[in-house]
């Protein structure tokens, strides 16, 4: 006879919010920028052929006062690091030593970035040399910063948030590009929704306006090259956007504890693996995971983290179509920030169900529908331009 | 009859099937048989010149046929032998399906100097070459299997195909306690009822000449290359850094339930599992050791036990100078006195120190010392290091009851997770 007890859950809430992006800096920025003009800030000559969303201007030392931190850290680090921040001061629990050394912090992430000039100098002399390993190795010695390593290690941008912010409660780094994100956050929310965490900080960061990652997807042919085009509509490449998101997720004991209140309820994080061998595999999957959210009546809208891979995308807008439910963009506004995106997305739910309202539609994203009615939940898709499926549930906290 | 509960009203996590790979050898028969005759797999690098380099040693796995690969096709190719040997030991599942999701350590991985030549080669510039010709190359040439290789996914993605797990496999690194940290994961999907069984595997093939100078210019090697078997010397007072190794742990987890239901035979319990970060600096713990205090203790208490009933510590015990110090320090406050009559004892001075696989492989060395009632000992433990008085089983394996173990793993990057593993319940 068994003796396991059935699985209790707990109400699982989003109390801070950390996001940046091309559009700025905090949910507010981001929601200004949604409601007056959607067009997305690109960049379609730094980086030519391709089309990156470049970060805002921040002013780092806000998050990370010591230069001497900011010196350690590779862009991305310095982004998520700096989101990480923004979501704790969201969430009222910023330098509070005793929450954050209980806090468990789940991170997801890429590589490092490499040094670009070494790599191209050590590239353009290498086929000279009569022994080019050897050559390598001593170029490696004399070039490569010593720190350099440090700013690569995946593991390092949840370091860096335990270094500049003091969160020690636990740290854990996921990779696996989109799905990583997913995983990061789903992992949080079954913790707490569990009962065996109390408080989380769970998101990640991505550096878009790099050629090492841009190289990583060109190498598939799936870097968007210019000009822009809304993803949902053509689906014709993966427009890299710099940004980070990091959530603060909070069992409601925990928060009414403390006397914080919710921006948005997180009912629910699935994920997935589509074998994407045959056709329709994508479809199926996400249709099981829209499935798990249950049954979403009027009031619900999607927020899509379709990347512009042509195969996926394409799976997802269809399936989107067929629920016949309000669909945005989250690439379209603001890139694809790969680890990040779920995050990002997630945060953007988060900001839209809290108001109540879904923002406006974008023109020429021919999925995108009007919605004026009142708004209390959202789901969060995030289907990986090689592999992975996601889902969340966003809910209004009234 | 037997609880399927722990002390916390948990579902019992236990082991039935363990596999690791090292530079001693494929497998836990002959690993076991080295590990406990006190040799050493580390040797000379032969796979990449080492003339110009400060360190010329390493614990690489180069036993395997087919010739140079890059390093996720090692690690993915180590993580399958040792994930097969696993799974085969606790004849889990049917037709190529494994009951429950996997987590995965993996190594940092990243497009290499191979494809970089190439690319640049393709793109042939007429004066220096930089990634704008590398991106034009990958444009106009066909590499795209290169991008399914150096995505960070991929590993866990084929293992997840060949071995047929539940979901979308979790990819991982807490820096070198990965292997405790994918082992923490399955631990708690089952203990949330996710699931009945869980795969955990960590692995490392990632020695690059890049890889090795990455370490070195962080000052964390040693350079003893002149005798390599004597090279790494955990605890004592002449050890100079830690050597750099390859290998894969892989563990089939159950609930207790699961694995009585269908007969299988228990090979050990991870009864608690604790961690904490470290907000000291990026690449040197707290010199107080209090984050790695914690983390012994939390793992105590997630197994509801007390540090007096502990048998033996599997040491992180990497031989560079500050971490074994530190290990010694937070061991201290949480065992007291009682710590000088412990063993205590590290696994990489004979395998050196896998890194992302580390954690993984020794807790299958950990269980193996519970099951064959035998101690692995320090290797190359000549000169006492006073200010650290252990006793570290020096140089000889020794016979001794063991039920319960404490397995340290702790990372760059602030990252410290501690096992509690003991025999099979009876």
């Amino acid at each position: 006879m068994s003796d396991r007890r059935p699985p209790s859950r707990r109400e699982v809430w989003i109390t801070g919010v950390g996001l940046v992006s091309s559009f700025g800096e905090g949910l507010d920025a981001h929601w200004a920028a949604l409601a007056q003009d959607p067009a997305p800030v690109r960049e379609e000559a730094a980086f030519a052929p391709y089309v990156v969303h470049p970060l805002a201007r921040i002013e780092f030392d806000r998050q990370i006062p010591k230069k001497g931190d900011q010196r350690q850290m590779e862009p991305w680090q310095r982004i998520g690091t700096y989101a990480a921040g923004l979501a704790l001061d969201s969430a009222g629990i910023k330098g509070d030593k005793d929450i954050l050394g209980r806090t468990d912090m789940v991170v997801a992430a890429g590589g490092g970035e490499r040094d670009q000039s070494v790599d191209g100098s050590i590239l353009s002399e290498i086929e000279n040399q009569p022994n080019p390993d050897v050559y390598l190795s001593e170029r490696l010695q004399a070039d490569l910063r010593p720190t350099l390593f440090l700013a690569q290690l995946s593991n390092l941008l949840a370091g860096n948030i335990s270094i500049v912010h003091g969160v020690t409660g636990s740290s854990r780094t996921f990779m696996g590009e989109e799905s990583s994100g997913v995983d990061a956050v789903r992992i949080g929310w079954s913790r707490i929704a569990a009962g065996t965490s109390e408080i989380a900080l769970v998101g990640g960061a991505y550096n878009a306006e790099r050629r090492d990652m841009l190289l990583l997807f060109a190498l598939r042919h799936l870097a968007m090259h210019a000009p822009w085009s809304p993803v949902l509509a053509e689906a014709n490449g993966v427009p890299s956007g710099s940004a980070g998101a990091f959530l603060v997720l909070e069992s409601a004991e925990h928060a009414r504890a403390r006397g914080a209140t919710p921006i948005a309820k997180l009912s629910g994080v699935w994920s997935d693996r589509a074998r994407r061998s045959a056709d329709g595999e994508i479809e199926a999957v996400l249709e099981g995971l829209i499935a798990k959210a249950g049954p979403l009546g009027e009031g619900t809208a999607v927020l899509s983290g379709a990347c512009g891979a042509p195969i996926p995308t394409r799976a997802e807008v269809a399936v989107l179509a067929k629920t016949g439910l309000p669909v945005r963009s989250v690439t379209d506004r603001v890139g694809h920030s790969l680890e990040a995106q779920f995050p990002v997305a997630l945060a953007l739910a988060a900001l839209t169900v809290s108001h109540g309202r879904l923002f406006g539609p974008l023109a020429g994203e021919s999925v995108e529908k009007p919605f004026d009615g009142p708004l209390s939940r959202a789901i969060v898709t995030g289907v990986g331009h090689w592999r992975g499926e996601g889902l969340a549930l966003v809910e209004r906290a009234d | 009859m037997t609880s399927y509960t722990d002390k916390a009203g948990r579902p019992i996590v236990v082991v039935t099937g363990m596999g690791m790979m090292t530079s001693l050898g494929q497998g836990k028969q002959d690993n076991w048989a080295k590990l406990t005759a006190g040799q050493s797999g580390i040797h000379r690098i032969t796979r990449f010149p080492v003339d110009t380099l400060k360190t010329t040693i390493a614990g690489t796995v180069d036993y395997l046929p087919g010739g140079r690969r890059s390093a996720p096709d090692l690690s993915e190719e180590l993580a399958a032998l040792a994930a097969e040997e696993a799974i085969s030991e606790a004849g889990i599942g049917t037709g190529g399906r494994f009951p429950g999701p996997l987590f995965c350590a993996v190594p940092p991985i990243e497009l290499e100097w191979p494809q970089r030549r190439i690319l640049a080669r393709e793109a042939a510039p007429n004066g220096p070459v930089s990634y704008d010709d590398l991106l034009r190359a990958a444009e106009v040439n066909d590499h795209s299997d290169w991008h399914e290789r150096f995505v960070y996914g991929s590993i866990a993605d084929h293992l997840a195909d060949r071995f047929g797990t539940q979901g979308q496999p979790i990819s991982l690194s807490t820096a070198c306690a990965s292997g405790n940290t994918s082992i923490q994961l399955a631990v708690e999907a089952i203990r949330r009822g996710e699931c009945d069984a869980a795969l955990s595997i960590a692995t490392d093939g990632s020695v690059t000449a890049e890889a090795l100078i990455r370490f070195s210019l962080l000052s964390a090697l040693s350079a003893h290359n002149e005798n390599p078997a004597g090279a790494s010397r955990p605890f004592a007072k002449n050890r100079d850094g830690f050597i750099i190794a390859e290998g894969a742990g892989a563990l089939v987890l159950e609930s207790l339930e699961h694995a009585v239901a269908r007969g299988a035979r228990v090979l050990g319990v991870v009864e608690g599992v604790g961690e904490m970060a470290d907000s000291f600096h990026r690449t040197r713990s707290s010199p107080d050791a209090k984050p790695v205090i914690g983390c012994m203790r939390n793992a105590l208490a997630d197994a509801g036990v007390s540090p007096d009933e502990v048998d033996y510590i599997n040491a992180h015990g990497t031989s560079t100078p500050e971490n074994d110090r530190m290990e010694f320090t937070g061991m201290s406050a949480v065992f007291g006195e009682r710590l000088g009559s412990i063993p205590v004892s590290s696994n990489k001075s004979m395998i050196g120190h896998t890194l992302t696989a580390a954690g993984a492989i020794e807790a299958v060395v950990s269980l193996l010392t519970i099951q064959n009632g035998r101690i692995p000992p320090t290797i190359n433990y000549e000169i006492p290091d006073p200010a650290i008085p252990l006793d570290v089983v020096p140089n000889v394996a020794r016979d001794a009851q063991v039920t319960r173990v404490m397995s340290n793993s702790f990372g760059f990057g602030g990252q410290n997770v501690c096992l509690i593993l003991t025999a099979a319940p009876v």
